[in-house]
Parts: C-alpha cells; structure tokens; sequence
C-alpha cells in the first residue's frame, strides 16, 4: 500500500516536473532591429548592446515568469528596406512576440505598416514625434519626443531674453525631425527664426555656414545633429569667434562630445536625458538608482560610457519585461498591459503609457545642462 | 594662396547678386568682402585636401588606366593607423605618422599584388568593380578592428585661430597648404626630372610603346600604387585634427577628390591641385552665399557642365582617339 | 528563336509556380525584393551590357519613380495605376533630355558624369522636405490595386512584381535578339565603326538610355507601392554601386545574367546574417574573388564550373 502510494506519487511529481520544465524550457522570442552598420551606427550599436545586456541580466536572475527570454537581433543598417525585410522576417520566421527597436525615425515609420497589421507590438528606440503622433494601436516609443527638448531650448532663450536664432541642423532623419519642430514651436515661444541653414552628416567643414551666421543678427545658435558634425561646428565656431551662446541637441548628450570638441565646447547648452548627470542629481530624484546602475553595468559590459542612446533599449527591455510580467504572454496580451504601464523609472525619464499616449515621457524627462571645463553642469 | 582682399565693389557686387538670387537678407554687421574672403580661404583649404585626393587618383590612371575606388580608404587609413599607433603603442606623433604612411603604403602594394597585377585582360569595368570590392574589405575590416567611433587627432601646433585679413584659419590650415606645395614642387621633379618618373609618364602615353623601350610596365603599376598611397595618407592625417576620423570618412572624401580630378583632367601635377581648389572654393561660396542643404549638388552640377562643355578638364588639350 | 521561347518558359514556369514551395514563409517577401531588383538589373544591362555604356547613378530614375508614383497617390490621390504612368513618362522624358548632353562622354567621364547626377537627384530627395518628406521618408503610399483585389501582402505581390518582370524580360529579350539589339552591339564593339555602317549611335544611346531609365521608373513605382513607405536612403550612391554589381557578377550582356545576379545579390545578406558582424569583410571578399575569377559572370561562370566538374561535356556560349 505505501509502495503504491509513493509510486503514484512519484509518477505525479515526475508529470508535474516534466510539464513544468516542458513550459519552462520555452523562451519567450522578442525581436529587435537596430541600425548596427551603416550611417546610423551610433545609434544601433549601444542600443543592441544594451539590449543584449539587460536581456542577459534578466536570464540571469531566472528570467521571467520563469521563462527566460531569447533576443533575436537583425541590422538594418540604416535602410528602410532592409528595416521592412528584418521585420517580415522576425514576424514570419522567428515568430517573435514583440519587437524592439527600428532606431531610427524612417525605418520605424517604414516597419509600422507591417506590424499593424500582423498585431505584434513594437516600442521604437527612435525620437521622432510622428511615430506615436497620430496614435497607432501596436507602436510604442522609448526615446524622448524632440518635441521636448525644442520646448526646452526656447523656455531656456526666453528666460535669457534672446528671440532672434539661426538653425544649424543635420540633413538626416535626427536632424530634420527636430528642425520640423524648432520651426514648428517657434512662433508660440515668440521666438524668430533668421535663417535655417543644413549640413551633411558627413561634412567636415561648416565654416562658410557659420561665417553666415557670424554676419547676421541672430542672437543664438541652435545646432541639431548628432556627432561628428556638432563637434565640428563647435570648433569652427571657436576659429571664427562666433560670440553668441551655442544651443545643440540631446544628440550630443555623451562625454564623447567633449572629448571631440576639446576646448570648444566650453559653454555650449542642451537638453539631456538624466543618464549624462547621473552622478549630479539630488538622491531624491526617482531615476537615480536605475541610472547609475545602467551607467555602471554598460560600463562594466562594454569598457565604454552608457549613453543616453543605449537608454533607449534599456528602457524597451524593461518595458516589456513588465508587461509580460503584468499577465501577457500573447502579442496582443502584451500591448494590453503596456498601455498599464505606470510610473516605471527607466533611463530616458519616468514612462507612463496609456490607451491615449504611447510615449509616456513628459517635458521633465529632460534636463537642461552646460559645459564647462570639459564636464556636464547642471542648469536651473 | 592666401590673398589680398578682393576690392569692395566687386565684393560687394557678387554679394549683393547672391543675395537678391537667394532671397536672403544679409545683415552683415562686419564687412562684406571680410565674409567672402573668409569663404574663398576656407574653401581653399578644403580644396587642398580634395587636390591630394585627387593626385592620387590621377597617378594610378595615368600609368594604368584605372580608377581607384579605393583611394579613399588610403585617406582614412593613413589617419586611423596614425591614431592606432598613438594609441596602441604609445608613439609620439612625430613617430606614428611616418609609421602610418608606410604602412598604408605597404597595404597598397598588397592591393596591387593580389588583384591588380593577376588580371591580364580585365575590363575596365571588372577593375572598377574590384576596387569597389577592396575599399568595402578595408572599410569592414576598420570597422570592425577599430570600431565606429568617431576620434580627434591632435592638431599639429595648437589650435589657435590666426587672422589674415579678417580671416581666420587655423594653424593646420597651413600644414595642409605647406604639404600641397611639397606635394607640387615633388611631383614636378619626379615625373619631369627622375627616370622613373619619366618611366611612369611614358607608360601613361602608351604602355606597349613603353615596355617596347625596356620600361617594365609591371614595376611602374606597383610605383604608382605605392605614390597613391603615400599621397592618400598624408592627406588623411594632415587634415584629421581638422574633421576627426572614423571608418567611413573615406567614402565622400574619396568622391571629391575624383572630381578634383577631373576638372584637372587627369593630370599628376598642377592641373589636378587646381581642380580641387577650384572645387573646394565653389562648395564653399556655395554653401554660404546659395544654399548650405544644396552645397554638394552645386559642386555636382558645376562638374557636370564642366563635362558637358570641356569634358577633358580646363587644363588639357582635347584627346584624340584612334580608331 | 524557339530555343529563346522554350528557355523563357521554362523560367516562366518556375516563376510561377515557386511560391507553392514557399507559401507564407519570410522567403516570399525576400522574392518580391529580388523581383523588383532583377526589373533593374535587367534594365541596367540593356545600358551596361548591349550598349556599352556606364550608369553609376542608376538609383536616381529608381527613385524618381519610387517618388513620382508615392507623391502622386500619398499628397494627391491620384489613381496608382495613373501616377505610376505618369511618373514613368516623366522619367523617361527627363532621361532623353539629360541623355544627349551625358552620352557625348565615355569612359570614366561618363562614369562620373552619371554619379554626379545620381548624387544630385539624392539631395533634392533629401532637401525638398515640404514634397518628399525630405530624410524621414514619405509614408501612406496605397497599395496597388485591380478591380477587387488589392495588393497587400508578399504572396499577391510576389506575382505583381513578378509578372511584370517577366514582361520586361521578355520585351529586353526580343530587343537584344533584333536589328536593334545587334547595332546596340555593335556600338559598344566601336562606336566610328558602327555609325560608319549607317547606326545612328547618338539617338540609339540615347533611346536606350530612357528605355533603361523608364523600366527603373516602373520598378520603383511598384517598390513604393509594395513598401507604402520610402525615404532617401534607399535610392543613393550605394544602391547605384549595387545595381552595376548586380549586372556584372551576372554576366554583363545577358538578359537571363542579371536574372542571377539580382537573385544572388538580394539572397546574400540573407545567407550572410550568420556571420553576423563579419558580413561585410565577406561580401568584399566575394566582390574581389567573384570579378577576378569569373570574370563573364555567374553566367558564364556556372557552365565553366559544370564543364570542369564533368569532363566529358562541352557546352557552348549562349547570349541572352
């Protein structure tokens, strides 16, 4: 009789375990696409890093809901098409959950179409507005609104009383998205835009721009771009003595800048997300712990500062790990309960999604910060 | 090189043209001529560099009837392997660069070695494609040694802006001006004074002819390529502290100094550095008095009615062509 | 001639019956893009190959259609099938005006005459932000539609892009295998001799030039159609450099070569994503070892190989 009864048992454990390790064996597949090579690199690279990373630390620690997670990565290589053909692929094929990433603000758009209606959610690592703006059911986005950071910068001017700027920008999809909205936001902040000069993500000389600049009234400079550019028109700015305060954007907000610049990036502002300062903020600040404890693993992962790009995916990650764990398994579960998502520190800022916004950042997630002697500074 | 201001009126009369052209206001609270010469020097100095790009090009066409592609990735090699050795085997600057040129060099004849000098028979198109193919190898090969990142090269002797009648250059600028004038001045006795030199001009006329005389055809491929390399680097570190280094500055950069090239016709010596002046001096009026967004296309469509009118460059007679 | 027929028919069949082996996997989707790309190589061949005469900015009448068709149908709603005839012709008129002045050049000339305009195209793609959309793309192209089907998924745009591949294969074809195709020949054989026997060499370059341009134009209207989204990145130097890649690892002056090489070029960074980072150190490599030792392209290249291997056949040369 207690033979029999230990038997049963037995075989009961054995069936519990074996369907147990049988659900427990299956990873959950998310997939991403990053702009790896190719002129967007900057981008793709730490966030397919820091992608990898978090992914790696969540397995780590016993993964979610007991299952780990399986991270499938494709390059787009900057190129809309091969964003769509890595989409279709990781849809298809892979048969993912979810996807992280395009990372720039064209493939994104480019992928859209194809994840709304194969309904698998998407959180975007890029920054343009009109990715959530109009509303689509299966897209999300982690990187700020440059919408944003432009209300920032002219908060900033007109607390400084300058209303006359000239633009700078780069003529790729970062730097045409934030002159549509530096041109868009100008007349509610009473600012006047003189003149709205590009250059070429792979110029290595903007002096006749700037000399044009140099010869006009504007009483500032806004530079949008992401380096090496930036880095460039500061040090033609410092040759040719331009005088007036240099506004750039969060796409120079990395040590990398400074260190390109030198000594001409004394002085120069911009919005940046909190990761550049970590170290700088109040310990009442609610991002704090998650920022110096991504700084500190990127640094010990890669040999390399974790930026405000990685940040992106870290926070895309993290996301979904707390909607899978919330109660979704399913695509479509998932996105449900990303739309719960409610204030979830991450390194961009403090993400709340809702049916209504699927950006979930607000004007604070931004920082307003200044060089000086080679190092971030606050600004009030 | 470095000029007088132009007179006013004149000055004055092209600005006031662009600008009505442009529709732009231009409020200038310094003097007009002062922002127009300081575009024509900047845009000099820019065209310098295109003028060395494009003297390597035009010392491989010339003695072997390609294009290089890859002459570019000369150019960013030269600057990468300079900052690698700083880096790497902590040489001091006056080492690594030297250390840097013959490396590059050394790769260039490795080039030439394996895919130049096998192909008997290739055609043109063949030969382009193949150095399309080594300057994608040598761009993932730096890619993925050295990584993405974008890194500055201490400049020369400081960075200090000096003025020139209003403008302002910075000292690198006249390194870059220094080196073009070597460049010319070398160029000119090597191939009108030196036998070899003259051995490559030879083969530049008719090869046939030329081994036919005893000239061997093959060493003069490998010269040409090893002068080309040379060239590409130098230009690539001179002009690194200016625009900061990365694997890909090659692709653009190798681009002008094609066009450099070819409004020169060709020529290994004056007309190409000529051509890129040129070059860079228009992108540069271009750029500040039209339109910055359209500054290249304004260089491309000054090229293309360059061809289109007097398709051998401004320096050549016109060829004649046996049928 | 009937040996052409039965060739084609045989491809046909393949074409057609292909995606019953496939049905819903990610391979349609890669099919549909090696469709599109096989419309320009073919196209490019007809300009490279029979003609003789370089393209290194192929991707700008590309583009050109892509963009025709997409501001056409997205900004002003213009019928597809209408904008997409539009756009062609528009094209096609460009590249008989352009094609005169440009085709006056040779060699290395006109290679960079061809690169300058490819460029230029570029950035007006990228600066005429208020038309295009400028770097971030336009997006809310329709699909194509037919009466009640529309075409929006890769098994229906498969044999969209794939029927009217074949059409242009077939039309390239004929062309190469008439009168027009030999004096094609003969100008890139020697152009002095070739007007010397009454080929009026200038107006057939050029015509052949904006027949290229025009099946480009047509390929990129249905490119923007299939994607519903475009941006400039995709019509630039690069894709240029691609295209000519693409007709001379298949075999410069044959139609069926082009097929090949816009299969292989398209399938690579397919097979290439195993190797993860290193894909680009190989695709060079390929470039190199591919142009030095088959020269002819795969085409000629993958008999010789068969020949080697089985000694006791010989095959002879086929054009087309």
């Amino acid at each position: 009789m207690l033979t029999r009864v230990v038997r049963t048992t037995a075989v009961f454990l054995l069936l519990c375990l074996t369907t147990a390790s049988a659900f427990a064996a299956a990873p959950i597949k998310i997939g991403a696409i990053f702009a790896i090579t190719g002129p967007a690199s900057f981008l793709g690279e730490p966030e397919r890093n820091t992608a990898q990373m978090v992914v790696d630390e969540i397995n780590k620690a016993g993964g979610v809901k007991g299952r780990q997670l399986q991270l499938v990565v494709y390059d787009s290589q900057g190129d809309a098409t091969k964003a769509v053909q890595a989409a279709t692929r990781l849809i298809k094929e892979d048969k993912v959950v979810a996807i992280v990433g395009p990372s720039t603000t064209g493939d994104t758009m480019a992928v859209i179409p194809i994840v709304e209606k194969a309904n698998i959610p998407m959180i975007s690592c890029a920054a343009g507005s009109k990715i959530t703006d109009p509303l689509k059911k299966w897209v999300f986005k982690t990187a700020q609104n440059d919408a944003l950071a432009v209300d920032r910068i002219y908060e900033h001017l007109k607390q400084n009383n300058i209303s006359k700027v000239a633009l700078l920008t780069v003529s790729d999809s970062f730097g045409s998205s934030g002159r549509e909205q530096l041109k868009a936001q100008a007349a509610s902040h009473g600012i006047q835009i003189l003149s709205d000069d590009t250059y070429g993500p792979k110029d290595t000389d903007m002096t006749a721009q700037i000399t044009k600049i140099r010869g006009s009234q504007a009483q500032a400079m806004i530079c949008w771009g992401t380096n090496p550019g930036p880095a460039v028109i500061a040090r033609n700015s410092k040759q040719l003595g331009l005088t007036i305060p240099i506004y750039m954007s969060h796409g120079v907000s990395s040590k990398k800048f400074i260190d390109l610049a030198g000594d001409a990036a004394e002085g120069i502002r911009l919005p940046s997300g909190r990761v550049l300062v970590a170290d700088l903020l109040p310990n009442s600040d609610r991002q704090k712990k998650s920022l110096l404890a991504f700084v500190k693993d990127y640094q010990k992962h890669f040999k390399a500062e974790g930026d405000h790009f990685g940040g992106h995916a870290w926070d895309a990650v993290m996301l979904l790990k707390g909607a899978i764990e919330r109660g979704g398994d399913s695509p479509a579960a998932i996105r449900d309960q990303l739309e719960n998502s409610r204030n979830v520190a991450g390194v961009g800022g403090i993400f709340n999604y809702t049916p209504q916004d699927h950006a979930g950042l607000k004007k604070n997630a931004f920082v307003l910060v200044e060089v000086k002697k080679k190092d971030w500074v606050l600004l009030k | 090189m470095l000029n007088q201001s132009p007179t006013c009126s004149a000055g004055d009369l092209i600005i006031a043209c662009a600008a009505f052209i442009s529709h732009k206001e231009v409020q200038s609270t310094m003097d007009i001529s002062q922002q127009l010469l300081q575009y024509i020097v900047s845009g000099l100095s820019t065209g310098a560099i295109y003028a060395l790009i494009g003297l390597g090009f035009a010392i491989i066409y010339n003695s072997t009837g390609i294009i290089n592609f890859a002459q570019g990735e000369f150019v960013m090699l030269g600057a990468v392997l300079t900052l690698s050795f700083i880096s790497a085997l902590q040489l001091p600057l006056l080492l690594a660069v030297p250390l840097a040129i013959a490396a590059t060099t050394v790769i260039g004849v490795i080039f030439e070695r394996l895919t130049i000098r096998p192909l008997k028979n290739a055609t043109p198109l063949s030969l382009v494609i193949i150095t399309i193919g080594v300057s994608i190898l040598l761009r993932g090969i730096v890619m993925l040694l050295w990584g993405k990142d974008t890194r500055a090269l201490p400049a020369f002797s400081g960075n200090d802006p000096l003025s020139i009648a209003g403008a302002t250059i910075l000292p690198q600028h006249l390194w870059i001006f220094a080196l073009t004038g070597l460049v010319i001045i070398a160029n000119k006795l090597y191939f009108y004074y030196s036998i070899s030199g003259k051995a490559m001009r030879a083969c530049s006329f008719n090869r046939r002819a030329a081994s036919l005389v005893g000239i061997d055809v093959k060493r003069m491929v490998l010269f040409s390529f090893m002068i080309s390399a040379a060239l590409g680097s130098m230009a690539g570190i001179i002009v690194a502290p200016l625009t900061m280094t990365a694997y890909d500055v090659g692709i653009m950069l190798g681009l002008k100094g094609f066009c450099a090239a070819i409004i020169g016709g060709m020529s290994s010596g004056l007309g190409t550095v000529i051509g890129g002046l040129i070059l860079g001096t228009l992108e540069s009026l271009g750029a500040g008095l039209i339109s910055s967004g359209y500054k290249d296309a304004i260089a491309f469509i000054i090229l293309l009615l360059l061809l289109f009118i007097r398709p051998q460059g401004l320096f050549k007679k016109g060829e004649t062509e046996r049928v | 001639m009937k040996r052409e027929m039965v060739k084609f028919l045989i491809l046909t069949a393949v074409v057609l019956l292909a995606p019953l082996l496939f049905t819903g996997g990610y391979l349609m989707n890669v099919l549909v893009f090696v469709g599109i790309n096989t419309m320009l190589a073919v196209g490019l061949n007809l300009l490279l190959g029979f003609a003789g005469q370089i393209s290194l900015g192929h991707a700008a009448f590309f583009g050109l259609g892509a963009y025709g068709s997409g501001i056409l149908t997205a900004t002003y709603a213009v019928n597809p099938w209408l904008a997409m005839l539009l756009s062609a012709g528009a094209v096609a008129l460009l590249a008989f005006l352009v094609g005169f002045p440009i085709l006056k050049l040779k060699g290395h000339y006109l290679a960079m005459a061809t690169l300058g305009l490819g460029i230029i195209v570029y950035i007006v793609f990228n600066e005429t932000v208020d038309l295009t959309g400028g770097p971030s793309g336009l997006s809310g192209i329709p699909n194509l539609s037919f009466w009640k089907l529309t075409f929006d998924n890769d098994f229906k745009n498969y044999y969209l892009i794939w029927g009217f591949t074949l059409l242009i294969m077939l039309l390239s074809i004929n062309l190469v295998n008439s009168r027009i195709g030999r004096a094609l020949r003969a100008i890139h054989d020697s152009e002095v001799a070739a007007r010397v026997m009454g080929v009026n060499a200038r107006l057939l370059k050029v015509q052949v030039f904006t027949l290229s341009a025009l099946i480009s134009a047509v390929a990129g209207s249905l490119y923007a159609h299939t994607m519903t989204f475009i941006s400039p990145a995709s019509f630039g130097f690069h894709f240029s450099i691609e295209l000519v890649t693409m007709v001379i690892i298949g075999g410069l002056g044959s139609i069926y070569g082009s097929l090949l090489g816009a299969v292989l070029l398209t399938l690579l960074p397919e097979l290439l994503r195993a190797f993860q980072d290193y894909d680009i150190i190989v695709y060079g490599l390929l470039l190199i070892s591919m142009t030095m030792f088959m020269p002819g392209g795969l085409v000629k290249g993958i008999p010789a190989g068969i020949a080697l291997l089985l000694p006791g056949r010989r095959r002879r040369g086929e054009h087309a």
